[in-house]
């Protein structure tokens, strides 16, 4: 029922800004019609209320892509066993499996060894001197190190993980062809390591799951891979980006960052406004289907359309946050939504948020003076993959 | 304070266990959370406050 013609999506917008579009749609249609680069046109929700609203009720499946022709930003649907297509009870089910590696308790388990991690990283950089590649030489090696020692896999294979997780992520990068070469390279990697655990097992997550498989029979053998993809890609990518967005903002607002500087015990917060603020992926997608009809946003959306939800959007909501487009790392209001909302909300999110303070604290008390290494203009941004952030931040600092 | 956890619900995220600690912890083997009391003594309520707002669930529902 598209009362107006659907409007292509993503809106596009240069480094970190957000396309002033959002604003708009949040005050004059917090509902409208956009069409993503594949699958049927879709509802896009812009306003926080509607965000948590659609992400949440239980009215709103996932699982419907499977029968449809799913809104997305890549060329291939969401992989049937995987836990982002699934509803509860079976998503629950799966889920919880993987839940107990990323409780509050285990990952903060993990701080000192993730200390260690960024700790040795930051000395190489110091001994190479300036200037640095952030994402080469911090971003990207501390979630995969972190990854690869929670789930059981050799860090000495990061090199192909790299390149798998951009082809996971991949809009125009990769052809659908090399996607999918890419894709079917980690589910092979993946068997060969699933199979390394039954012969010997481990106390890892691998282990874990593998033991779910074949002594409860709690996952299926397809689950189990596409979870393991799913944790491995899934578990650095973002952060990495993250950790180099981070540190752009910072180094883009210095009396912030000298203030974060002179007050360390601040991080935790400055982490959640950074989360809220960060537009992390360039567009939405994860549609969620109407079972029935629904009113959100002043609008009926009839049973069988999709809503895409805008999470960046909704984490600029004026009616929540005072000044939505100022990084304030200060702020304390309402709950931002970068994690999602509902019973998808980002399983990882504990460890991500431990790895993001340990991240800011090691960079901050390792690297005074840290800047750009000449000026702004020598970053180079990612293109062609959904996450939004530097593929190179050369960065410079005061030598003793 | 009276506190309802709606446990089928709860989709592991920890969050509450990080807002309230005292009153919230997780289970181990599924990360699930684990109401401590029902009825938290008045200098929690706060944290119960935000641990219900923050809830990715709706899980936690307070009558005061």
């Amino acid at each position: 029922m598209p009362v107006t013609q659907p409007v292509t999506y993503p809106f596009t917008a240069e480094k970190l800004d957000l396309s002033p579009l959002y604003s708009a749609l949040r005050k004059e249609q917090p509902l409208s019609r956009v069409q993503l680069p594949y699958g049927e046109p879709a509802w896009l929700a812009t306003r926080y209320a509607d965000a948590r609203f659609v992400l949440s009720d239980p009215r709103f499946s996932r699982n419907e892509s499977l029968r449809r022709d799913e809104p997305r930003m890549r060329p291939f649907p969401t992989p049937p066993d995987a836990l982002m297509i699934m509803d509860p009870p079976e998503h629950s089910r799966l889920r919880r499996l993987a839940a107990k590696a990323f409780t509050v308790k285990r990952v903060e388990d993990w701080r000192p060894r993730i200390e260690r991690i960024a700790a040795d990283l930051a000395d190489r950089m110091l001994a190479k001197g300036a200037p640095a590649d952030l994402v080469t030489d911090f971003a990207l090696p501390l979630p995969i190190s972190v990854i690869s020692a929670l789930l059981g896999v050799p860090f000495e294979d990061r090199e192909k993980f790299q390149v798998w997780a951009e082809a996971f992520i991949s809009t125009t990068k990769y052809t659908a062809e090399e996607a999918a070469e890419h894709r079917a390279s980690l589910t092979a990697h993946m068997t060969g390591l699933i199979a390394e655990h039954r012969e010997h097992p481990r106390d890892d997550l691998i282990g874990d799951l593998v033991a779910a498989r074949d002594e409860d029979d709690r996952l299926s053998e397809e689950e189990l891979l596409t979870m393991l993809s799913g944790l491995l890609v899934g578990g650095f990518e973002t952060t990495a980006t993250q950790i180099s967005d981070f540190v752009y903002l910072l180094l883009t607002h210095p009396e912030q960052h000298a203030a974060l500087r002179a007050d360390l015990d601040r991080i935790p917060q400055a982490v959640e406004e950074l989360l809220r603020f960060v537009p992390l992926t360039t567009g939405t997608a994860f549609a969620r289907y109407a079972l029935e009809d629904v009113e959100v946003g002043g609008v009926t959306v009839r049973a069988g359309e999709p809503v895409v939800v805008a999470l960046h959007s909704a984490n600029r909501d004026e009616s929540v946050f005072t000044c939505p487009h100022q990084l304030d790392l200060e702020r304390r209001e309402a709950p931002h939504l970068a994690f999602g909302h509902g019973a998808h909300h980002c399983l990882g999110s504990p460890l991500a948020r431990v790895e993001l303070q340990v991240a800011l604290r090691t960079l901050l008390t390792r690297f005074p003076g840290l800047r750009f290494h000449e000026s702004e203009a020598d970053v180079v941004w990612k293109s062609g993959v959904l996450t939004r952030g530097p593929e190179r931040l050369p960065l410079a600092w005061d030598h003793d | 304070m009276h506190i309802e956890f709606d446990e089928p619900k709860c989709v592991a995220a920890g969050q509450c266990v990080v807002a309230a600690p005292e009153v919230f912890d997780q289970r181990d083997e599924d990360g699930i959370a684990i109401l401590l009391t029902e009825n938290p003594a008045a200098d929690l309520h706060e944290g119960v406050r935000e641990a219900a707002a923050i809830c990715p669930a709706a899980a936690i529902r307070l009558k005061e």
